[in-house]
This record gives structure tokens, C-alpha cells and sequence, in this order.
């Protein structure tokens, strides 16, 4: 069974067609990643699968569940990392993490806040409120909040977004053991060069449409490129 | 711990922060010190004023007058020679005193000539303030006490056969006062008017704050859910709408209710500081609520919360940002004083039926006039407007319920997207 299992996927706001019958699979375990231009349909994509917005047309399947019919049931199988998610200004770092491992579990949320306490790498300043974090500290809690509970598939938009080369090269290698660990990451990206290090398999996407897919290394070779950024750019024209 | 309860507990402590209470202790302390200042009219009105008094009569009616003040007032000067007068002037001002009182020797000659008797009063006013008045207002009324007395002794003097309290009260107004066919003995509708005011404002006020409070907060809540980019991690947890929303209106709920009482705590004060005891209190003609009454009200009261609450989530859901859920306040304010205004000067029986209409439909009318209402055996106005009001708030909640299931609550709404093609297109 496959993690993901995307069908004729088509998104529309009224008129507008963000995504126009996209189609993609994801193996569990994989780290897939879905890269393309701003307003290209990544986010919308992540966001429908995430249970956020509603499918116009076309079937969404994580683990064989069918999002549009039971949304309760992804959701406990998932964690989403918004773009430019926020955390609760009034509450500190571990008051956080504590009030979403409340949702998650019953028995040991005190275990999986320490999980994300780890993740998040914050010290002492865990128990400081969130209103006094900079960008970086404040995604690196939230990416601690995304993958504390162990989720079977994250979808991490933009994961690195706005932090600096230090915080994103930390979470990147966050991000490459949670997967080794087991669990399945969807990931969208403007940055073409973290693509290539961090997915096994990417999904270019432009206009609402996959143009191309496949694995990093794969892609290179079939369109004699250096990198990525380069297939990109190839495609495109 | 449950998904609602850790909801809750969340959202209490992210509305409960100083930015919240500290305004609103504020706005308690100063009513409650104007209420403070207030209250210390009625203290003053029952101090007896201090006077001087300069008798220099020494006929058949400077007695009445100087009896009359030396037990109602506390004179704090005496004399028999107008030379003294500034003296006296001066002793009235260190003792704070209200007037000086000068009694010529022709007081009593000239009445006894059938010719006004002269009083010469000097007042000393501190200021111009409400209370300042008072010591002065006091000596007014002793002066005019002394005068009925004269007028009863020269009745009587001219021979009279009449009773001279009689002459000067021919009439006795004895009162009996019917309202929605409940009769009420020896009272006007007027004291009975002023008897209902206290508790029929105090309600409607209380109400007015709690929704005003406690919409605002649900609003901003949502707001700050989506200006704070929170929306997104809660609506992908597992966690059911239906706690998402509950916890939210709930925390409001309480939230609200304690600022609105330590709100109500200050002008509650401060009212009481405007209301005197006449003694004619509300027990006195069986204008009380019995215990049965007081839950209903506390019912009524309770389901326009839950109904104002939803409310002001669907008006949440439609709030972009902290700055535009200010501005979706307003209708729901507006909602709230309307009713108050109205039922605080009119009563619902006899308003015109659009307007009757108009009333009932606001969910907040409801507790604002179940008091006024159960006080006059009026339970189908009440049970009545209970059951509307729940009725309305499950609509209301299910509307909120549908707007968290669709894309509307991140998207925004289809009014909003047209708005802004027409501005595109202009």
C-alpha cells in the first residue's frame, strides 16, 4: 500500500484552477518532495492532503484512507508544518509543545514533549514564551511541535523557510533521521539545491500541472544537467 | 486530559494575559472611586449643617425658627448682635458650616403687622459641584419647615376654625397602583418606577458588558488563530470542530464573565452611590423574584451568552486579521445596546409589533427583560424566549461547525472575494 496515492487531484477557487490533474504516489518511508514556482499548486496541494481545504474533483489516499471521506482518520496519522505557521504568543516553548502532545496521546505526552523539546534544541529558552523567539527558534519548535509525535507521514511546507544556513542544515538532518526512522515526509520547496539532498524522489510542478518526475539523480542524467535547479529551468522552457 | 479541556485550558491562558485585566481594573477602580465620592452625598445629606445664628428678635416667632434649628442642625456660633456677623462668618468657614443665619429684631413685629418677617442668610458655598450644594439645600429645607410652622400658628391665631395642618394640605392622595393586573396598595407608579429601575438596569448592563467583553474575545481569538498562522496546526490535529469551538466559546464565556463581574463590581458601586434609601424597598410590595425566577433568569441569561458567543465565532470566522475583527465587533455591540436602551426605558408589552419583533428576535433582549417580566408572572415571555435562543444558538453553532468544515475559514469568504474582483475590475 502506498503512503500517498494522489488521482486526477484538481483544486479550484471559483474560477481560478490552482491544480489542474496532478497525479503522484509515495512509498513509505520516502522522502518526496514537490517543487515548482510560487503560485505553481504545492501548497494547495499540501493543504488538501493535510485535510485543510476540501478536493474539487479527483481522490486523495493516505495509508488507503480517503481524506475527503474521512479526515478524522488522516488526522492522526499526519502532522503539517505550515509555511509560515506560528505558535501560541502567550504560551513558552514547552507550554506548547505540552497543549499539542495533549491532542496526540493520553498516556505519555510528557515522553513525546520531550521528543520535541529535543527536536526543537532550544535550552533553557524552552521555557521562555514564544512572543521572545526569533524566526529561526520559533520554526525549529514548531518543526519539534511537527515531528514529536512520531507522525507516519509529515508534511513539511517550505520547512526551512527563513532561517539561516546554520538552523536549516539542523533541520535538514532533523529531517533525513525522522525519515530513517520510519516515517514518510512529503515536502514542498523553493530551494531546488535542499531538494536534491534531502528527497529520494521529486514532483515538478508549474502552472497546477506535474511536468516531471522522478528521482534527483535520474533527472539529471535524462536532461544533462548539474542539478536540479538546472532540470527545473530545462522543463520549464 | 480531553481534547475540549486542553482547548480551554489553552485559550484561558492566552486571553487572561495583563493586556486583558489591566483595563478593565482600571475602568473598576475609577468607577468605583467615583462611586466613592458619590456615596458621600447621601452621608452628607443626613449630617446635620452647621450654621451661626444671630438672633436679635426677641418676639412671639424668632423662637419657632431658632427651635427648628437647634435640633436639626448643629449651630455652631450663637449670638444676639448683628456686629458679630463677621465673627460668625468666620467661625462658620473654619467649621466647613453652610450659613449664617441673622433674625432682625423686627422679625416677629412685622409679621404681627400682617408684613413679611425678614431672614437675612449669608451662605458660604465651597464649589459648584452637586455635593456642595448639599449643606445649603439642607438649611434651605429646615427654613422651609420654620416657615409651615409660622403659617400653622397664624392660622390658628386668626381664629380659625379649621385645622391649620388641614388648610395647608386639603389633600391626601392614597394610592393604588395596578400593572399588568397585579395591584399594589399605597404606591404610586412613580415610586414603584424608581423601585424597578435599579434592578431592571442592572441586568441589562450586565448582559451588555458580558457580550461586548466576551464577543470581542471569541473574534479575536479567531483572529489571532489566523493573523498568528495557528489556524492551520489545529485544524490538522485530531481534534474534533466541534472542540475547537467549544473550547473557544467557553473560555470567552468565563473569561467574559469574570471581567463583567469585576467590571460590574465598580459600577455596581458606583450606582448604588446614586440610589438613596427611601425605605420603600422592593420586598415592601412584594416586587421580589423567587428562587424558581432567579433560574430562569440565570438560564435566560446563560443561553444568550452561549447564543451572543456563537455568534461572534461566525463573525470570527469571517475576520482576516486582529485589526479587521475589531470592526466585526461592532454589529454585535450594536445588537447588544439596542436591547438594553430599549428595555431599560420602555417595557416589551406595549411596543408596536415590528418593533416587539424586532426585540425578541435579538437574543440578548431576552435576560434583559426576563426580570421585568417574571415579576409580573410573565413565563411564556420568558421560557419562550429561552427556547428561541437555544434554538438560535444551535443554528448559529452548526452554521460555525459547517464554515470550519468548508474552505472558507482559510480562504475567506465568497462576499469577500467578490468585493475585491469588483475592485480589481474598477
Amino acid at each position: 500500500m502506498k503512503t500517498v496515492e494522489v488521482t486526477n487531484f484538481v483544486k479550484s477557487y471559483g474560477k481560478l484552477e490552482a491544480v489542474k490533474g496532478i497525479s503522484f504516489s509515495i512509498d513509505k518511508g520516502e522522502i518526496f518532495g514537490l517543487i515548482g514556482p510560487n503560485g505553481a499548486g504545492k501548497t494547495t496541494t499540501l493543504r488538501v492532503i493535510s485535510t485543510l481545504l476540501q478536493i474539487t474533483s479527483g481522490t486523495i489516499q493516505v495509508f488507503g484512507i480517503n481524506v475527503k471521506q474521512q479526515p478524522d482518520q488522516i488526522r492522526k496519522l499526519i502532522s503539517y508544518l505550515p509555511e509560515d505557521a506560528g505558535a501560541y504568543k502567550n504560551l513558552t516553548g514547552r507550554q506548547y509543545l505540552q497543549f499539542i502532545a495533549n491532542f496526540f496521546t493520553n498516556d505519555q505526552p510528557k515522553q513525546m514533549v520531550e521528543k520535541g523539546i529535543i527536536i526543537a534544541d532550544l535550552g533553557d529558552r524552552i521555557d521562555d514564551k514564544v512572543d521572545t523567539y526569533s524566526k529561526g527558534m520559533k520554526r525549529r519548535l514548531l518543526v519539534g511541535r511537527a515531528l514529536m509525535n512520531e507522525p507516519k507521514l509529515a508534511i513539511l511546507d517550505e520547512p526551512t523557510s527563513g532561517l539561516d544556513v546554520r538552523n536549516a542544515q539542523e533541520i535538514r538532518g532533523i529531517i533525513k533521521e525522522t525519515a530513517q526512522n520510519g516515517t514518510t515526509i512529503l515536502l514542498s520547496s523553493h530551494n531546488m539545491l535542499e531538494v536534491e539532498y534531502l528527497c529520494d524522489r521529486i514532483s515538478l510542478i508549474s502552472d497546477g500541472r506535474i511536468i516531471v518526475e522522478g528521482r534527483p539523480k535520474d533527472l539529471k542524467q535524462r536532461y544533462h544537467a548539474e542539478n536540479i535547479e538546472e532540470v527545473f529551468m530545462k522543463v520549464v522552457q | 486530559m480531553s481534547p475540549l479541556l486542553n482547548m480551554l485550558k489553552k485559550e484561558i491562558k492566552e486571553l487572561l494575559t495583563p493586556g486583558t485585566i489591566l483595563p478593565i481594573i482600571i475602568v473598576t477602580l475609577i468607577f468605583g472611586s467615583i462611586g466613592n465620592t458619590m456615596g458621600n452625598i447621601e452621608q452628607e445629606i443626613q449630617q446635620k449643617p452647621m450654621i451661626a445664628l444671630i438672633n436679635e428678635d426677641s418676639g412671639i416667632y424668632a423662637p419657632v425658627i431658632t427651635s427648628i434649628f437647634q435640633n436639626h442642625s448643629t449651630i455652631v456660633f450663637n449670638s444676639s448682635s448683628r456686629s458679630e456677623k463677621e465673627n460668625a462668618i468666620e467661625t462658620v468657614k473654619q467649621n466647613n458650616g453652610a450659613a449664617v443665619l441673622i433674625i432682625p429684631e423686627n422679625f416677629s413685629s412685622n409679621i404681627l403687622s400682617m408684613k413679611p418677617g425678614p431672614i437675612e442668610v449669608y451662605w458660604i458655598v465651597k464649589g459648584t459641584g452637586i455635593m456642595d450644594a448639599i449643606p445649603s439645600a439642607s438649611v434651605e429645607g429646615l427654613m422651609y419647615h420654620a416657615q409651615r410652622q409660622i403659617s400653622e400658628i397664624l392660622i390658628l391665631q386668626s381664629n380659625a376654625s379649621s385645622n391649620a395642618t388641614l388648610v395647608l394640605n386639603p389633600v391626601i392622595e392614597i394610592d393604588t397602583t395596578n400593572i399588568k393586573g397585579f395591584e399594589y396598595p399605597n404606591i404610586s407608579p412613580g415610586a414603584i418606577a424608581q423601585i424597578l429601575s435599579t434592578q431592571s438596569t442592572t441586568t441589562p448592563i450586565v448582559m451588555m458588558m458580558i457580550i461586548i467583553i466576551a464577543g470581542g474575545m471569541v473574534i479575536s481569538s479567531m483572529a489571532l488563530e489566523k493573523e498568528n498562522k495557528t489556524l492551520e496546526t489545529l485544524l490538522t490535529i485530531p481534534v474534533r470542530r466541534v472542540s475547537i469551538i467549544t473550547g473557544k466559546i467557553a473560555a470567552s464565556a468565563i473569561v467574559g464573565l469574570l471581567l463583567a463581574v469585576i467590571y460590574m463590581f465598580g459600577i455596581g458601586y458606583y450606582m448604588q452611590s446614586l440610589t438613596f434609601d427611601t425605605g420603600t424597598g422592593p420586598t415592601s410590595f412584594s416586587l421580589t423574584l423567587s428562587t424558581f425566577d432567579l433560574l430562569l433568569v440565570g438560564i435566560s441569561l446563560f443561553a444568550a451568552l452561549v447564543a451572543g458567543l456563537s455568534l461572534c465565532m461566525l463573525l470570527g470566522t469571517m475576520a482576516k486579521n486582529y485589526k479587521s475583527a475589531q470592526t466585526l465587533t461592532a454589529p454585535v455591540t450594536m445588537l447588544a445596546i439596542f436591547p438594553m436602551i430599549l428595555t431599560m426605558f420602555t417595557d416589551f408589552d406595549t411596543l408596536p409589533l415590528a418593533l416587539k419583533t424586532l426585540v425578541f428576535a435579538i437574543p440578548f433582549s431576552h435576560p434583559m427583560m426576563a426580570q421585568r417580566a417574571l415579576l409580573f408572572g410573565d413565563y411564556t415571555l420568558v421560557i419562550g424566549g429561552i427556547i428561541y435562543v437555544s434554538i438560535f444558538s444551535i443554528v448559529v453553532i452548526g452554521l460555525v461547525i459547517w464554515v470550519f468544515t468548508t474552505d472558507r475559514l482559510l480562504t475567506g469568504t465568497v462576499v469577500g472575494k467578490k468585493l475585491a474582483r469588483l475592485k480589481r475590475k474598477r
